[in-house]
Order: structure tokens, then C-alpha cells, then sequence
């Protein structure tokens, strides 16, 4: 059984003796720098779509079972087995039901991040004291205006330390998209995969992708979240 | 009981009434429990009065107050608020109404002092200008700068300047109940005691209706106009004036709950001012010996007391200080303990006693020195007729 | 290729067929399919993921425990999971394919390092999360440093580490569906050289890595819960997912 596969060169086997030589070439990077250009799009509008969506439906579980605790245990074990399930594996499983292409792609993402996203959100509104949430009764707050105005906002930095983890980690598993058909990164590193800077530079701005999220969510949650930085008075 | 109309921002004088409270044989029973946690309880909290439940833990006083704005439900008998039946609105309703003080105040931690203050008046909706200033008006009546504190975030806040912002936000929208479960316990006990002073100031002014639950019977007597004293399994055992109370406890729980002390205790039911002092020999430094030595023999104190240009006591002096022409400055001692006249005889006997001392400066509001007073006047108020001795919040 | 769901469940009773029973590759030449050929794709699957992540978790806990032991290097060991969340295992894979070269002990390295950061992080937290006034008292019994590591501060933390090893396992069995790249033959095989296979080998290699993965999730699920003492409440959040 042949181990790799025939990979289509992308090089082009031209004077560049820097190509020949596979070493790591600027000069080829800034002259095909465009063919990443559009993957890397692809990957951000993947991994944005499936982690908002992500995020609307774990955020809404989480939400609903906190009230109704006896949908935790059963949701915890639906969603841990989708976040076990290899995405490669889930993009073939879909395969034969919703065909090759984004929405396949879309929602095996979804379903790995449904898990981390359920937990923390759950485990941020659990960690709301409960003398403030007496004491919001207690005046007089309904139970969707506790939750709302109290438990969330308070719950904040758990939920958005989730969201962080699910978004750098849908960056990294969008990079296997290109096997549901849905372009991405991923794409671009099997197209050569011997070669050192397309690798470099294809798997640079996937990390680079999840580095800037993980920076633009948490400066995001920096300045919602004004009351975490407050210092105790002596 | 439209508390959003009510409520002027022109001050302590323009108030909503106070309501009457009134439990009927209420009644709370938890699943699986034998014995009930609140027994029939019925009594009777007059407009503008402090009732205080008082009894060890498991008697139920705190699961009575949560019966009144239903945060724990009621199983048989009622509470009326008013009049009407607490059942009868939606709780949320009938809480917004209902000032809720707790121990560990809950203040919420991601607003800022003003906007916790500000959370029941934007549920009902009420104008930012009205809003704001009701905030600086209740920082204020709290003794909190309100500049300083509105920003700020209670993890900011020391224990004592939290408590004082949970009960600001009780009184945000001016409510005619108010309900305080143990709220000075977590605080220590020096800055306790200022804030309980500061509430008896407080509710001087304006007089709401007020169920404060402790287990301290040294509080309940000194906070409250009327104590319910219960026991474990829900019973009251005595609902009576804290002079009554000591005076002629209505049975042997009481008589031990009450304490050996109650003679004692009493003193906490009258305030220094009540006493005639004694006149302060007040001299000035520089002022004449002779005319400080002229009021020292006309006074009881055998020692004069420096004060300064305001009349604030800065010491005893010594012999020394009045030997030559003009009046020096040589301390016998410092002024400590300064009592103020507002001071229950309870808590000034005790000062007194920790400086081992056997007069104490009294100073009025301002600070300014108006009397003395001493272990045997004490001594004296404790042996005057107790009839006479007024009621917790009552002294004026 | 959206077909109904008619054509959705033959497709996978064709994949349920290849598991079992040999046939013909539809590229010609070999046979395909059947119980043995999955055991030669699913053997090496199984090894490479074991031995990669017994290498990590034996260099990533004991580092993480004395990190933890010693409160040092807190920063490095907290944020060695976000950076290597951030590195998709495709690109790890690939760089090493360029730089390193193909083969079962290249295609190791790569797999320990993916695996080291969830079990590092884990070890360092569960260690500073055990309470201090416990491992005061172990001090002040006489253990030494070494003793209240071992004696103390691992129980506790076992709880935490073991879910470490639990997220990079599952992490390392899912990787090595892409070993195919780097030259080692595992069960992705059928999904990259699908023309090899077919399109029901390649189903088929999905539906086992799927059950393979869930299988270890299940297998080492337990085990913590095994290794979880009784009088000990598992924290509500773990560190790593």
C-alpha cells in the first residue's frame, strides 16, 4: 500500500535554485503570496461561522440546563462524544447525509465545540455566589432579569475563556476542511506538503489566524469585564 | 403602595408612609420535616417601628422574614403588608417594594456602588437625572462620599462601606418595609457598632418599618422598639418592648436567653445624654489659672479638661499646667475615652472601663466637649426605675 | 453527492460490508477490505498514539508536577496549551514532513509534542490547586520536597492529570488519521488514498477511528474516575478540555 500520496508540485521547477533546493525562500513567498490569500479566507469565514454557531446553541443549552439541571448529564454526554469524534473522521461520517462542501465542514466544527463552550458557560453561571443571587431576589429581580442583568454578565469571564479555547481550536482543525471540500488552509499545505515554505507560510497564518483570535477575545473580554481589574480595598 | 410615585429627591422630609406588617398565625413546614420551622406566629409591627426577632439558631426568625417578601413560601396562615395579603401581588412585584438588607449583602460585583444602588429604580423605569441624584441623596444618608463612592466596584469596598451600600440600595426606591437578616454579623465588632449607631440615627429620620433578625440579644435590645424572642421549632416565645423584656420575662427560656446580666443589659437601653453630666471644667490653653482654678472648685471633677479653640477636648491637665500666671499645656492624660451623646451607657461604661478610667469627655455632634461623665453616674442610672427608661430608637 | 436518506444508509451498510469481508481495490491490483486488513491499518494506529503519548506524559508530568511543586514557571506551563491549541496538528504534521523528514520516529516527535502541552498544563494546575494548608501540615510532618510530591500533592492532582491524558489521547488518536502523510500507515490510509480503498474503506475508516476514539475517551474516563479518591469533589471546571 503506497504510504504517500501523489501530491500535485506546486513549486515551479524554475531557476530558483532556492526552490530546488527546498530551503525556505522569500523571495517565492512574496512572488505567490496571493494563492494564500483566498484560503486564508476561507478559513477565517469557516472558523467564524462554526464557532458563532457554536456558541448560540452551547450558550442557549447551557442556559436552559442551568435552570433544568437534569439536562446536564445527558447534554454533557452528547456533546463530549461529538468533541471525541475525530473531525476527519466526522467529515466522512457526514459525508454520505449532507454531501461534501462548507456545511459538512460547518458542522463537524460546530459539534467539537459544543462541549467546551456547554461546560464553561455552565460552570460560569454555577459560580455566581449565592448571596448575590438571594440578594437580587430579594429586590425584587425576575428569574430572566437575574439571569440576565446578574448571572451572565458575572459569568463572563468563564464564557469568554471558553470561547477562546474554541476558537483557537477550530482554527486548527478547519485546517482538515479541504477534505469535506471546504477549501481553507489545510489545502494549501497538502498541496506540498514537502515543501519547507509553503508549509511555513500556510501553517503560519493558521497559527497566526488563532493567535489573533485568542488576542482579539480577550481584549474583548478585558474591556466588558471592567470589574475583574478592580483592586480590594486595604 | 406606589413607591415610584412617592419617593421626592427633595430630601428626608418628603417620605412614602410606612406600612404595617402583620403576621397571622404563619405558618412554614418544610417536606419531611415533623416539626415546623415558623409555629403560627402572629404578631403585630406597628408603622414606623423596629421589630426584632431574636432566638438561637433553628428558631426560625430568619425563615419568619423571608416570609414576608416570599422568598421562602408560606404554608398556612398569612402576612399582611398593609393590611393586604403578601400573596397577593407577583413576588417580584411585592419585593420591589420591600427593602432586603443580608449578611453578606450581595452587592453585585460587575456594577459600580451607584449603578447596584440604581438596579431597582431602572426596573421600574424611573428617569437617569431622578436616578442619579437619588444615588448621591442615599450615599449621603449613609455617610459614604458620594463622589468618591459611585464609581467605584465593591471589591473596592471595605466590609463595613459595603454594608452601608446594601442598605443605600434598600432604600432606593424609598420602600415602607425593610427586612435585615443579621446585617452587621460579618463586620467586626468595632465598626459594628458604629454602624448599628448610624441606623438608629438613620431610622430616626425617617422611620420606616423595619424586621431586623439577630441572635445577639445585646442587639436586638439595643436596635429594636419591639423584640420577638423565639425558640427552636418556630415558637414565640415573648413579643414585648426591650424594657419589658428585661424587666419581666415571660418565662424561664426567655429569662436565659435574655441573660443572667439583665440588670446590666439595661444600661444599653439608655443613651449618655439622658444623664445629667457632670459639668466640664473647659479651659483653654493660655486662658488665666485663676479663672480655670475658679472652675475647677465649682465643678465634680477634680480635673481640668483642655480643649481647643473649636471645644474640642484635647486632655486632662495636670497640676503643672495650672501653676503659673497662664494656663499650660502639661497632660495628665489624653481625652481618651471621648463618648459621644448619642452613645448607649452600655458602650460607654465599657470605654470607661478599657482606658480604666473614671471620667470620659462627652462631646456632642459636632465634636464639641459639653460634659463629663463618670463611673458613678452610671452607677446611678442604673438604679433609676426602668419605667421610665425610654425604648431603643425612640431616645431623642 | 447529497443523496437521500435511502442512499445514505446503504452507503453505510456497504462501509459495515468492507469492514468484514475482503474485496477487490477498485484502483486494481490488491485486495481491500475484510477484519485483517483493518487490524494491519488499526494495529499501527494503536501503537504510534500509545507510544507517542507515553513519551509525553512521561516528560510533561514530572515537569509539570515540580513546576507546580515549586510554583515556578507558571506562565510557561499554563500557556503551553493555548500555544498548542493554536498550532493545528495538520501544519505540526506537515512541518515536520519538510523539515525533519518522513517515518514512525519523525512522525513520533511530532505526536509527543502535540501531546505534551494538555498534560503539562494539567500537572502544573491540578499541583497548585491541591490546598495549601494540606501540604503545609505535610511539611510540617517532615516530609522533604520529594516525599510531599510524591506522597501528597500526585493523589490529589491525579484527578486533573488524568484529564490531561485524556484530552491528548483522544487529541493523538485523531493525528494519527493523518500519518499517512508523513509515511506511516494507519487507519487514514483509507481516507487519503480513498481511490485505493474506496469510497465505502474510506466510511468505513471513519465509522472505527470514530469508535476508536470514543473507546479511549470511555477507557481513560474511567480510570480517572478510578484513580479519584472517594473524599475528593472533582472541580467543577477542569483545566484543559
Amino acid at each position: 500500500m503506497s504510504a504517500l500520496l501523489a501530491q500535485v508540485e506546486i513549486r515551479d521547477r524554475s531557476e530558483d535554485t532556492c526552490v530546488s533546493d527546498n530551503g525556505f525562500c522569500p523571495d517565492w513567498i512574496a512572488d505567490n503570496f496571493d494563492r494564500y490569500v483566498d484560503p486564508f479566507f476561507q478559513h477565517v469565514l469557516l472558523t467564524v461561522v462554526a464557532v458563532a454557531i457554536g456558541f448560540g446553541v452551547a450558550f442557549g443549552l447551557a442556559v436552559v440546563a442551568h435552570r433544568r439541571r437534569w439536562l446536564v448529564n445527558p447534554v454533557t454526554q452528547v456533546t463530549g462524544v461529538l468533541y471525541t469524534i475525530p473531525s476527519l473522521a466526522a467529515f466522512f461520517l457526514l459525508l454520505p447525509i449532507t454531501g461534501r462542501g462548507f456545511v459538512t465542514a460547518t458542522i463537524a466544527l460546530v459539534s467539537y465545540s459544543l462541549l467546551i463552550i456547554f461546560r464553561n458557560v455552565l460552570a460560569g453561571l454555577d459560580n455566581v455566589p449565592d448571596e448575590t443571587k438571594d440578594a437580587g431576589r430579594g429586590m425584587g429581580l425576575t428569574d430572566r432579569q437575574l439571569l440576565w442583568r446578574v448571572e451572565v454578565p458575572l459569568a463572563l469571564p468563564e464564557i469568554l475563556a471558553g470561547l477562546r479555547i474554541a476558537a483557537t481550536s477550530t482554527v486548527g482543525l478547519a485546517t482538515l476542511a479541504f477534505f469535506a471540500g471546504a477549501g481553507g488552509l489545510g489545502e494549501q499545505i497538502f498541496a506540498d506538503i514537502n515543501f519547507k515554505s509553503n508549509v511555513v507560510v500556510a501553517g503560519g497564518l493558521a497559527v497566526a489566524l488563532a493567535a489573533l483570535l485568542d488576542a482579539v477575545i480577550l481584549l474583548a473580554q478585558r474591556a466588558i469585564t471592567p470589574w475583574t481589574r478592580a483592586v480590594a480595598a486595604q | 403602595m406606589n413607591t415610584s410615585d412617592h419617593a421626592h429627591t427633595s430630601g428626608p422630609s418628603a417620605r412614602s408612609k410606612a406600612a404595617t406588617l402583620e403576621f397571622v398565625e404563619a405558618t412554614k413546614r418544610y417536606p419531611g420535616q415533623p416539626e415546623p420551622a415558623v409555629n403560627q406566629l402572629s404578631l403585630e409591627v406597628p408603622a414606623g417601628e423596629t421589630c426584632v426577632l431574636v432566638g438561637p439558631s433553628g428558631c426560625g426568625k430568619t425563615t419568619a422574614m423571608r416570609m414576608v417578601n416570599r422568598m421562602t413560601s408560606i404554608t398556612e396562615g398569612d402576612i399582611l403588608l398593609d393590611g393586604r395579603s403578601v400573596r397577593d401581588r407577583s413576588p417580584a412585584e411585592l419585593r420591589r417594594g420591600i427593602g432586603y438588607v443580608i449578611q453578606q449583602v450581595g452587592l453585585f460585583p460587575h456594577l459600580t456602588v451607584g449603578d447596584n444602588i440604581a438596579t431597582v429604580p431602572r426596573l421600574l423605569g424611573w428617569e437617569r437625572e431622578r436616578i442619579r441624584a437619588r444615588v448621591d441623596e442615599l450615599l449621603e444618608l449613609v455617610n459614604l462620599d458620594a463622589a468618591e463612592t459611585r464609581n467605584r466596584f465593591p471589591a473596592q469596598l471595605s466590609g463595613g462601606q459595603r454594608q452601608r451600600v446594601g442598605v443605600a440600595r434598600a432604600l432606593a426606591v424609598d420602600p415602607p418595609l425593610m427586612l435585615m437578616d443579621e446585617p452587621f454579623g460579618a463586620i467586626d465588632p468595632i465598626n459594628r457598632e458604629r454602624l448599628q449607631n448610624e441606623f438608629l440615627r438613620l431610622q430616626r429620620e425617617i422611620r420606616k418599618t423595619v424586621v431586623f433578625v439577630t441572635h445577639d440579644i445585646d442587639e436586638a435590645i439595643k436596635m429594636g422598639d419591639r423584640i420577638a424572642i423565639m425558640r427552636e421549632g418556630g415558637h414565640l416565645e415573648q413579643y414585648a418592648s426591650p424594657a419589658e423584656l428585661l424587666m419581666r420575662p415571660a418565662n424561664r427560656f426567655v429569662e436565659d436567653f435574655v441573660g443572667a446580666d439583665r440588670a446590666l443589659k439595661r444600661l444599653a437601653l439608655q443613651r449618655v445624654r439622658d444623664v445629667d453630666l457632670w459639668e466640664a471644667p473647659l479651659v483653654r490653653a493660655g486662658e488665666p489659672s485663676s479663672d480655670a482654678r475658679a472652675k475647677l472648685a465649682s465643678s465634680e471633677v477634680p480635673y481640668p479638661l483642655l480643649i481647643d479653640a473649636d471645644g474640642r477636648p484635647l486632655g486632662w491637665l495636670s497640676d503643672r499646667a495650672l501653676e503659673g500666671e497662664r494656663v499650660g499645656d502639661e497632660l495628665r492624660s489624653k481625652a481618651d475615652p471621648v463618648i459621644e451623646l448619642d452613645d448607649v451607657l452600655r458602650d460607654a461604661l465599657s470605654d470607661l472601663l478599657a482606658e480604666e478610667a473614671q471620667y470620659g469627655a462627652v462631646v456632642d455632634e459636632r465634636g464639641v466637649a459639653c460634659g463629663v461623665l463618670s463611673i458613678e453616674l452610671v452607677g446611678h442610672a442604673l438604679q433609676e426605675d426602668p419605667e421610665v427608661v425610654p425604648s431603643g430608637a425612640d431616645a431623642a | 453527492m447529497d443523496k437521500g436518506g435511502r442512499g445514505a444508509m446503504n452507503d453505510f451498510v456497504d462501509a459495515i460490508e468492507f469492514i468484514f469481508s475482503e474485496r477487490d481495490s477498485p484502483a486494481g491490483g490488491t485486495r481491500v477490505g475484510g477484519l485483517a486488513e483493518l487490524w494491519e491499518l488499526t494495529w499501527p494506529h494503536l501503537k504510534l498514539s500509545g507510544v507517542s503519548l507515553a513519551i509525553a506524559c512521561a516528560i510533561a508530568i514530572p515537569i509539570g508536577l515540580w513546576l507546580g511543586h515549586r510554583r515556578r514557571g507558571g506562565f510557561f506551563a499554563i500557556n503551553a496549551s493555548n500555544v498548542g491549541r493554536a498550532v493545528p496538528s495538520l501544519a505540526l504534521i506537515a512541518f515536520f514532513v519538510a523539515y525533519v523528514g518522513v517515518g514512525f520516529t519523525n512522525l513520533t516527535l511530532a505526536l509527543v509534542l502535540l501531546a505534551i502541552p494538555p498534560v503539562l498544563t494539567n500537572a502544573y494546575v491540578g499541583v497548585t490547586q491541591v490546598d495549601r494548608d494540606t501540604v503545609d501540615a505535610a511539611r510540617g510532618m517532615g516530609m522533604t520536597g520529594r516525599q510531599v510530591v510524591r506522597r501528597v500533592e500526585l493523589p490529589l492532582a491525579l484527578p486533573l492529570i488524568f484529564a490531561g491524558i485524556r484530552t491528548s489521547a483522544v487529541n493523538v488518536v485523531a493525528t494519527a488519521t493523518i500519518a499517512p502523510l508523513a509515511g506511516v500507515v494507519t487507519l487514514g490510509d483509507p481516507i487519503i488514498n480513498v481511490n485505493t480503498y474506496g469510497d465505502e474503506g474510506r466510511l468505513a475508516a471513519a465509522i472505527v477511528v470514530a469508535l476508536l476514539a470514543v473507546a479511549t475517551e470511555v477507557v481513560l474516563g474511567s480510570a480517572q474516575r478510578a484513580v479519584t479518591p472517594r473524599g475528593l469533589r472533582v472541580n467543577r471546571r477542569e483545566a484543559v478540555t
